[in-house]
C-alpha cells in the first residue's frame, strides 16, 4: 500500500516530508504524473495540495513574494505580477494549456529543473531568491545559484521550497520573453530568453538575460550582460550581444532542435530585446 | 436522385452517436466489461535487423500467474477444430509478415513482436516482461531507400522492390519520352521528400478476444472488420463462421486502424486460446506511436516539360516510397501515389514510375491520402515552380491548364462528368482578396515576411480500377419492429460520421425519420461485406448500396402494402403493419401478405451487391484506363508570415475548396475537411518523425509533434457540389483529399515570402534557418 499525507500546515508538510525522506512530495502532479506508468510507484506520497500556506501571493514594498504551490493560472491572473513581473505571466500563460496550468505549480516548475522549464530563465532574469524550509529552519538561496547541473539543485533532501521572492524591478527596467517551442502550445520549448534591462539616460546600465534549453540547466547569459552594459539599447549593441553569446552557449541538438538553430534564435531573442528596450517609452 | 423537401440529406442532422460520446456513454474497447479478462502486452524486438534466437525468462520471476505465448508454443498448421492454430503470417497481400518472429527467425524491424505476455492485471503483465529477454543477434540493417535498391543487404526477393508501377501516356517508350522532353521550350525540374507521419488517433489500438464454443470472438478498435476476419482465419486456420470480428466505438482510425489491427488481433487470439478465456490488450501511446504503421516516406523526382506558351508537353514522375519491412499495403499505397502523380493537368506525354521498397523501418501503411500526399507535394510544388518561372500568376496559371470534362488523365481516362474544376478555380480566386503585405512586424517586435501560396489537386474516390468489382461490397437493409429499419454494412465509423450519414441515406430512400433507422456495429456475423472503411468510399460506394438496397425494400413494402389494400403509401405505415402482420399474427389480407414475403415471421431485409458505372475499363497490366470512378477536386489557399528571429511560420489564413459531389450532411463534410487540413498543415509544418538506427527516437505525445488550435488559422472551408450522377444524391469521396494539397500550398506560401524553395516535408523552423543562411532547403 502506498502511504498518503496531506499535511494543512507547512510546518506539518516540512515534518512528514523529513519523517518520510524516500515519499514522493506531490504538488500539481504535472511532472510526476508524466512518468507514472514507467517507474513503480513510490512507497508513499506527501501532497502538498491541502497546504493553504504554500498557495497565494502576497507583496510588501519591494517584493512580491509568491509562495512554491501557486498555480499558474493563479499567476497569470494576478494584478501584481502582471502590473509588476508581466514576463512571468507571460511565461506562465505558455506553460502547456489550460489544464497544466490549472494544476501546475511554480514550484513544481523550480524543482524539477528542467533546463527547458519555462519559469526557470524568468526567474533569472528577475533575479528572484527561494525560500526553503526544512526541520533546521529557513534559509534563502537566491535562485541563480540554485540548479548546479542537468536536473540537479541546492535543494537538500529534507528540505522543501516555501516561496519565492522576486523584487520588484526599479524603474527604468524593460523586460522581455519570449519561448520558442515545437508548436505554438503545448510545446516544449527549444529556445527561451527572459530579460531584464535597465535602461538610463539613454544607456543600459545593467541587463540580466534568463536562458533556458540551451545548457544542461537555465543560465544567466553573463558576457552577453556584460557586452549591454554602458551602451545604448540599440541594433549596435544588440549585435554585440549576440556576439558574446556564441561565446559562451554550446547548445546541442536533439529530437526536438538542432545546436546551429538554437543558437542563432537565442542571438537574434536577446538582439531584439535589446533593440526593443530602446523603443520602449 | 431524390431529395424530397422533408427529406434529411443535405441537412446536417446531430450524429447519431453524438449524444454518446459527448456524455461518455460510448463505450470503447478498454471500457468493455470482460469478466475475468486478462491483460496482453507484447515482448518486441530492440535491434532493425538481426535473427531472433530465443526468449530467456528470469527463473528467479514468479512466472505461475503469466502466461507466455512465442511462435514457438503455437501449434502451427494443426488448424483451430483441431485446438491448434493456421499459418504464422498476416493475410494482407503478401505472407510475408508473421504474427510473431520464431526463435531462429529474422527480425526486420525495431519494436517487431517477439512475445506475448498475459497475466491478470497489467501491472504483473509488464513486470514479467521487465523479466523476458528475447536474445537477438544484429545484422547490418537497411536504413535508407538507397540502401534498399543498392540491394547489398536482401529483405524482400533480390531486389528489394515490394512492387513497381509504370504508366505510359502518348509514348511507347523510354527514347520517345525523351524525344517529347527534350522538344520542351523549357524543363521544371525538382526533387521532392516527404516525411514518414503518425496518425495519432486518440484511442490507441486496442482488441480483445475470447474463445466460445466453436468459435473465436474478436471485438477491437478498427476501420475493417472483414480484413480482420480474412486474417484471422489464416492465424486460426478455420472457416469463416468459427471466427467473428465486431467494431468496438473506434476513436480514430485516419488509416492507421485498416492493417494494424490484424496483427493485434492475431496476438489477442494467440494468448487467449492459451488461457482458454478473454484477452484484451490495449496499446499506450508511446508503444502505438514506435510500432504501428505511419505514412510511407516519399521521395519524388519530377520533370515538367513546357511549351513556349506555358502548356505542359511532357510530364516525368519517378516515385520512390520506403515501405518498411513487410509488404502490408506498400503496393496499394504505390498505386494511388503514382495515378495521381501526373495532376490534374492537361498534358499528352506522361510517364510515372514507382517503386515501394523494403527497408530495415517498421511497416509503413495507410494513412489519409493513401500515397496520393506524398505525389500531389511534388506536382503542385513543380507547377508553382512552372508559373514563377513564367512569370505567371500561380492560380491563373493553374486555371489554364487543369484537366476539365472532355480531358483525360495520365491513365488515358476521359473524364465524363463531376470535374469540379472550374467551380474550385472560381470560388477559391473570389474568396482569395488581397495578398498580405510582404513586410511587417509581429507581435514580437519581429520583422516579418509574408506569403500566400495555392494548390489545385484531385482524389480518386474508391477503390482503385476494378477493385470495387473484385471486392462486390453488399448492404443490406431490413425492417425492424416498429416501423423501424437497420442498415447492416461493414463500413466503420470511426468518428468520420458514416453511420450517421448512412442513416440519412436510408432514411430518405424509405421515406421515414432518420430516428427510425439504425446503424448497429459492425460484426462479421451479422453484417454483410460491404468492404474496409478506407480510400473515401465509404459514402459514395457504401452509401450508393444503402440507397440501393432502401429503395428496393421500400418498393417492396409499398406492393405489398397496395396489394393488402394498406390505405396511404407511408412505408412508415406499411412497415408497421408488417410488425402487426406478423408479431401479433392478425389475421386476413395483411397477414397473408407478410406472411409471402416474408416467410420466417421476421425482417424484412434487401441486400444488394456493387454494380460498376456502365462504360468502366481498367487494364491492371498497362496501368490504363478509368483509374476512378470519378474525382474529388480542391482548391487550396494558404497565407504564411515567417518571423525571422526565429523562423517559426505562422499560418494566418487557409482557404481550402473541396467539390465533394453532394453534401449529404454538410457539417460532417466540414468537419472531414477541417481534419484532414490540419492534418495537412501539421505535415507540412510540424510533424516529423525522427527515426534513430531505425527506431522512433520521439515515440510520445511530448516530442511527436501534431498540431493544436494555436496552431491553424480559423479555416475558411468551402464545399462544392459537382455531383457524381453514380453515388447517393450525387455523393463522392471527402475523406482523403484534404489532406492531398494544403502542404504543397504551405510551402508555395513559403517560397512566395522567403523566395526560398523548400520541396522537402515536414519544414521546420530549423530548415529555414539554414535555408536563410544559404545551406539550401
Ligand atoms: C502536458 C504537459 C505540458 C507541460 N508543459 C510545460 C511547459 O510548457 N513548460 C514547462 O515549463 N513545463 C511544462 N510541463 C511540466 C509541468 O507542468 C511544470 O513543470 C509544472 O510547473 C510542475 O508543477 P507541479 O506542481 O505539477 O509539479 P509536480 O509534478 O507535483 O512536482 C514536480 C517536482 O517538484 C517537487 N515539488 C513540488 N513542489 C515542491 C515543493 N514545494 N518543495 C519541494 N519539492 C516540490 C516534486 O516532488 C517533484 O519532484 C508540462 C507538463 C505536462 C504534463
Amino acid at each position: 500500500m502506498t502511504g498518503y499525507l496531506r499535511p494543512a500546515t507547512l510546518a506539518d508538510a516540512v515534518a512528514a516530508h523529513a519523517a518520510h525522506p524516500d515519499w514522493m512530495v506531490l504538488a500539481g502532479g504535472t511532472d510526476l504524473m508524466v512518468n507514472a506508468n514507467h517507474r513503480s510507484a513510490p512507497p508513499g506520497i506527501v501532497d502538498l495540495c491541502g497546504c493553504a500556506e504554500l498557495r497565494g501571493i502576497v507583496r510588501d514594498a519591494d517584493t512580491i513574494r509568491i509562495a512554491a504551490g501557486t498555480t499558474w493560472l493563479d499567476i497569470i491572473g494576478h494584478e501584481w505580477v502582471v502590473a509588476q513581473v508581466p514576463i512571468l505571466a507571460a511565461a506562465a500563460g505558455e506553460i502547456g494549456a489550460l489544464q497544466i496550468q490549472a494544476r501546475g505549480t511554480i514550484g513544481g516548475n523550480i524543482v524539477t529543473s528542467s533546463p527547458v522549464g519555462d519559469s526557470l530563465p524568468v526567474l533569472l532574469a528577475l533575479d528572484a531568491t527561494l525560500e526553503l524550509a526544512s526541520p533546521r529552519g529557513r534559509r534563502d538561496v537566491p535562485y541563480r545559484s540554485f540548479t548546479t547541473g542537468y536536473r540537479t539543485t541546492v535543494l537538500a533532501a529534507d528540505e522543501l521550497i516555501a516561496a519565492i521572492t522576486i523584487p520588484v524591478p526599479a524603474a527604468g527596467t524593460r523586460l522581455a520573453w519570449r519561448k520558442v517551442g515545437t508548436r505554438a502550445a503545448q510545446s516544449i520549448s527549444k529556445v527561451m530568453a527572459a530579460a531584464a534591462i535597465h535602461v538610463e539616460h539613454g544607456l543600459i546600465s545593467w541587463a540580466r538575460f534568463g536562458l533556458g534549453a540551451v545548457a544542461e540547466r537555465p543560465i544567466r547569459a553573463a558576457a552577453a550582460e556584460a557586452a549591454a552594459t554602458g551602451r545604448p539599447p540599440d541594433a549596435d549593441t544588440g549585435r554585440a550581444v549576440a556576439v558574446a553569446l556564441a561565446d559562451e552557449i554550446r547548445p546541442i541538438t536533439d529530437v526536438r532542435s538542432a545546436a546551429d538553430y538554437r543558437l542563432e534564435v537565442a542571438q537574434s531573442l536577446l538582439m531584439r530585446f535589446v533593440i526593443n528596450a530602446g523603443k520602449l517609452p | 436522385m431524390q431529395t424530397s423537401s422533408g427529406g434529411s440529406v443535405g441537412r446536417s442532422i446531430a450524429r447519431v452517436d453524438g449524444v454518446a460520446k459527448v456524455t461518455g456513454a460510448a463505450r470503447y474497447l478498454d471500457d468493455l466489461d470482460l469478466s475475468g479478462v486478462q491483460h496482453g502486452i507484447t515482448v518486441r524486438s530492440t535491434i532493425a535487423h538481426g535473427t531472433f534466437d530465443g526468449l530467456d525468462l528470469d527463473p528467479a520471476f514468479d512466472w505461475t500467474q503469466v502466461t507466455v505465448v512465442t511462435a514457438d508454443t503455437i501449434g502451427w498448421g494443426q488448424g483451430f477444430a483441431a485446438g491448434g492454430f493456421g499459418a504464422n503470417y498476416i493475410a494482407m497481400l503478401d505472407t510475408d509478415q508473421p504474427a510473431l518472429v520464431p526463435s531462429g527467425g529474422r527480425i526486420k524491424h525495431v519494436d517487431e513482436p517477439l512475445a506475448l505476455i498475459a497475466a491478470p492485471t497489467r501491472a504483473l503483465a509488464l513486470s514479467a516482461r521487465a523479466h523476458a529477454r528475447p536474445r537477438q543477434t544484429a545484422l547490418p540493417a537497411v536504413l535508407t531507400v538507397d540502401d534498399a535498391l543498392r540491394a547489398d543487404i536482401k529483405l524482400y526477393q533480390d531486389d528489394n522492390v515490394f512492387k513497381r508501377f509504370l504508366i505510359r501516356k502518348g509514348h511507347s517508350d523510354d527514347d520517345e519520352l525523351e524525344i517529347a522532353m527534350a522538344g520542351a521550350a523549357r524543363i521544371i525540374e525538382g526533387r521532392y521528400e516527404t516525411g514518414a507521419q503518425e496518425q495519432m488517433y486518440i484511442e490507441p489500438q486496442a482488441m480483445a478476444a475470447w474463445p466460445e464454443p466453436g468459435v473465436m470472438r474478436i471485438a477491437g478498435s478498427m476501420q475493417c472488420p472483414y480484413y480482420v476476419h480474412k486474417a484471422m482465419k489464416v492465424v486460426l486456420g478455420c472457416d469463416a463462421d468459427q471466427v467473428a470480428v465486431t467494431q468496438t466505438v473506434t476513436g480514430g482510425g485516419f488509416g492507421g486502424k485498416e492493417e494494424y489491427p490484424s496483427m493485434l488481433a492475431a496476438h489477442c487470439v494467440m494468448l487467449a486460446a492459451a488461457i482458454g478465456g478473454p484477452v484484451k490488450m490495449v496499446y499506450d501511446r508511446d508503444e502505438d506511436i514506435a510500432a504501428t504503421t505511419k505514412r510511407h516516406p516519399a521521395r519524388v523526382h519530377h520533370r515538367l516539360g513546357l511549351r513556349s506558351d506555358g502548356s505542359i508537353a511532357a510530364i516525368d514522375v519517378d516515385v520512390i516510397m520506403d515501405g518498411g519491412a513487410y509488404l502490408t499495403l506498400s503496393p496499394v499505397v504505390l498505386s494511388r501515389g503514382v495515378l495521381h502523380a501526373a495532376g490534374p493537368y492537361r498534358c499528352d506525354v506522361v510517364r510515372v514510375r514507382g517503386r515501394a521498397v523494403a527497408t530495415n523501418h517498421p511497416p509503413h501503411g495507410a494513412f489519409r491520402g493513401f500515397g496520393a500526399p506524398q505525389t500531389t507535394f511534388a506536382y503542385e510544388r513543380q507547377i508553382d515552380k512552372a508559373a514563377r518561372a513564367r512569370g505567371e500568376a500561380p492560380w491563373v496559371y493553374r486555371d489554364r491548364h487543369a484537366l476539365r470534362a472532355g480531358d483525360t488523365t495520365a491513365t488515358g481516362q476521359l473524364l465524363a462528368a463531376s470535374v469540379g474544376t472550374d467551380e474550385i478555380i472560381a470560388v477559391i480566386r473570389d474568396a482569395a482578396g488581397p495578398a498580405p503585405a510582404r513586410d511587417g512586424t509581429n507581435r514580437h517586435g519581429a520583422p516579418v515576411k509574408r506569403g500566400r501560396g495555392y494548390a489545385f489537386y484531385f482524389h480518386g474516390a474508391g477503390f482503385t480500377g476494378s477493385g470495387e468489382q473484385r471486392l462486390a461490397g453488399r448492404a443490406t437493409v431490413l425492417t425492424r419492429a416498429g416501423g423501424r429499419f437497420e442498415v447492416l454494412a461493414s463500413s466503420a465509423d470511426m468518428g468520420q460520421g458514416s453511420i450517421t450519414i448512412f442513416t440519412q441515406i436510408a432514411a430518405d430512400a424509405l421515406g421515414v425519420p432518420p430516428t427510425h433507422v439504425r446503424v448497429p456495429d459492425p460484426a462479421t456475423d451479422a453484417v454483410p461485406d460491404s468492404g474496409p472503411t478506407v480510400a473515401s468510399r465509404t459514402c459514395m460506394v457504401v452509401g450508393g448500396l444503402v440507397e440501393r438496397a432502401a429503395r428496393t425494400l421500400r418498393a417492396r413494402i409499398e406492393a405489398w402494402a397496395a396489394a393488402a389494400g394498406v390505405p396511404g403509401d407511408l412505408v412508415a405505415q406499411a412497415a408497421a403493419m408488417i410488425k402487426a402482420g406478423t408479431e401479433a399474427g392478425a389475421a386476413g389480407a395483411a397477414a397473408q401478405a407478410a406472411a409471402e414475403i416474408d416467410p420466417h415471421h421476421g425482417a424484412i431485409a434487401e441486400t444488394v451487391q456493387y454494380e460498376p458505372p456502365p462504360g468502366i475499363h481498367w487494364d491492371d497490366t498497362t496501368y490504363t484506363g478509368q483509374a476512378y470512378p470519378c474525382y474529388g477536386w480542391a482548391g487550396c489557399l494558404v497565407d504564411v508570415e515567417v518571423d525571422l528571429d526565429t523562423r517559426e511560420v505562422a499560418l494566418t489564413r487557409c482557404v481550402h475548396a473541396v467539390d465533394v459531389g453532394k453534401a449529404i450532411n454538410p457539417v460532417i463534410v466540414q468537419g472531414q475537411i477541417e481534419g484532414g487540413t490540419v492534418q495537412a498543415l501539421g505535415w507540412a509544418l510540424l510533424e516529423n518523425i525522427v527515426y534513430k538506427d531505425g527506431k522512433v527516437a520521439n515515440a510520445n505525445m511530448t516530442n511527436c509533434i501534431v498540431p493544436t488550435f494555436a496552431d491553424v488559422p480559423d479555416l475558411e472551408t468551402i464545399i462544392v457540389e459537382c455531383p457524381y450522377p453514380f453515388g447517393p444524391s450525387g455523393a463522392k469521396g471527402v475523406g482523403e483529399i484534404p489532406m492531398d494539397g494544403p502542404a504543397a500550398a504551405v510551402a508555395n506560401a513559403l517560397e512566395d515570402a522567403l523566395g526560398v524553395g523548400f520541396d522537402r516535408l515536414p519544414v521546420l523552423p530549423e530548415d529555414i534557418a539554414r535555408a536563410l543562411r544559404g545551406g539550401g532547403s
